[in-house]
């Protein structure tokens, strides 16, 4: 089973996690003046690279906190791993 | 006598297509070379009379999706758009053997769909109900009649989640992937499409908003049009264009056990336990786990979605606990937000998409390519590709097809 590294609680087994999608999305600051293409946008389309994805990952099973990761999506390898307030890393 | 399980099986085929030198130039590009982008050619060459195509298969011939998936189909789904595509499918399967003049060991054994809560049964009589105005064969069964088609499905009450009906639809059923490629392919290929191999497409060149061809792994290729077959790839390739697509690639997982005595007699579907299974024709049992939460490429799943899918499948079929695992593996589906799939025309002209099937795309082989090269031919979405284009996802038309497509996710 694939260990995944908290940032808190150190590796632990990926049946612990729970995976929350692509990370950095910010909901709209002024959603009124969006239009249905952005709403579209905000809602439905996602990165979906072959390589490396920051993504967010909660320990939900262990000390339940969020964080962000970058894995790439070929090998499942996690590239970094980074708290939420932090900004994305730069992979080489 | 009784016959040996798998007797009936045809020998394995010497050469039905050739492995040519990719053209200059085509009228039509396919690229992807699984089930759909093989049934698109056939029908673009047989319906439409377009031959100078060629399929283009990064890998080997339909070693994708078309090799990975559990092989089931059925056209029971909640909608009448979904009912409109899958229905028109299910009904060229019916003649697709005749139609491509090769075995594909359709069998129309039928599918039962498990109900294991009150909500389940709700549900599931809406769909049945849906179902019979679209004039599709559907009935609610309840747990005796599930015994009574399918005498190894454990329907006792002291059960986790006890099975309290079905939904069965008798038409649909099973048919051996391998062959439907094969006679898809074998036939394009006496039609004079080329089926190329090992060319991997690298860009995809366009002038002025229109499409003019594809760079691959074996040189440029024009096109005419370029219809984009990819599955799990098919945001990869959009993004050649600038094209985004509300898609997400996941690994989804099956298993066959070893090869075992004719047990199981149809094919059972649950969602809420996630277990659907079936018996193949050569007897092993072919098992269908759920997808990784997490997106993917990778062609590999993980091990406890497997476990959660054994557990599930020992509680509905105790008769399965000495079987031997025999092979666990992955394919990448591309998941829509609705779990219907994206058909048609995109915004750079002659450019055609078809995409978003799922973790469902293997029933609609002969339904999709026969639409999709309707639609590549006529250039405007064929009637039953209408509904599913890729505004939707901005017009808010979507057709929600979570509860019929079988796979949570």
């Amino acid at each position: 089973m694939q260990l995944i590294p908290c940032p808190w609680c150190g590796p632990r087994e990926e049946a612990e996690f729970h995976y929350g999608g692509q990370a950095h999305l910010a909901y709209p600051e002024d959603p009124a003046a969006l239009s249905d293409e952005d709403w579209a946008k905000f809602l439905f389309f996602r990165e979906n690279p072959s390589g490396p994805h920051p993504e967010r990952w909660s320990h939900s099973a262990g000390c339940r906190r969020w964080f962000n990761a970058v894995r790439d999506t070929r090998t499942h390898d996690l590239l970094a791993v980074y708290r939420l307030d932090e900004p994305k890393p730069v992979i080489p | 006598m009784t016959r040996t399980p798998g007797a009936d099986l045809p020998d394995h085929p010497d050469f039905l297509w050739n492995d040519p030198e990719p053209k200059k130039a085509y009228d039509v590009v396919v690229v992807g070379g699984g089930g759909h982008g093989l049934a698109t050619a056939y029908y673009l060459a047989k319906v439409h009379g377009i031959t100078n195509i060629a399929v283009l298969e990064k890998g080997w011939l339909a070693g994708g999706n078309m090799a990975r998936n559990t092989t089931i189909i059925r056209s029971n789904y909640l909608w009448d758009e979904s009912s409109g595509i899958y229905e028109h499918s299910l009904k060229l399967w019916e003649g697709l053997e005749e139609d491509l003049g090769y075995p594909i060991l359709f069998s129309q054994r039928g599918v039962l769909n498990l109900a294991h809560s009150l909500q389940d049964v709700r549900d599931s009589v809406r769909r049945v109900e849906a179902n019979k105005l679209n004039g599709i064969d559907a009935e609610w069964v309840d747990t005796d009649g599930v015994k009574e088609l399918c005498p190894i499905v454990n329907t006792s009450p002291d059960v986790r989640y006890p099975v309290l009906g079905a939904t069965f639809q008798p038409r649909a059923g099973i048919a051996k992937h391998d062959y439907v490629a094969w006679g898809f392919a074998r036939a394009a290929h006496e039609l004079g499409v080329d089926l190329i191999q090992n060319c991997e497409v690298t860009g995809i060149s366009t002038v002025d908003g229109r499409v003019t061809g594809v760079e691959t792994s074996r040189g440029r290729i024009a096109a005419g049009k370029v219809a984009l077959c990819a599955a799990g790839h098919s945001s990869v390739l959009a993004k050649m264009v600038g094209l985004e697509l509300p898609l997400v690639s996941h690994p989804l997982q099956a298993l066959v056990s070893e090869l075992l005595e004719p047990i199981h007699p149809t094919v059972v579907m649950s969602n809420a336990v996630h277990v659907y299974v079936s018996q193949a024709h050569k007897g092993e049992l072919v098992m269908g786990a759920g997808i990784d939460s997490y997106n993917g490429y990778g062609q590999r799943g993980s091990f406890h979605i497997i476990e959660q899918q054994m557990s599930a499948a020992l509680e509905l079929f105790p008769v399965f606990a000495r079987a031997h695992l025999l092979r666990t593996w992955a394919g990448i589906v591309d998941v829509s937000p609705d779990a219907s799939p994206i058909i048609g025309l995109t915004p750079v002209e002659n450019l055609f998409l078809n995409c978003g099937w799922g973790t469902g795309g293997f029933k609609a082989t002969p339904g999709v390519g026969d639409v999709f090269a309707a639609t590549i031919a006529r250039g405007k979405p064929h009637e039953h590709a209408e509904p599913f284009t890729l505004d939707r996802f901005t017009t808010g038309a979507l057709v929600d097809e979570h509860g019929a497509a079988a796979v949570a996710h």
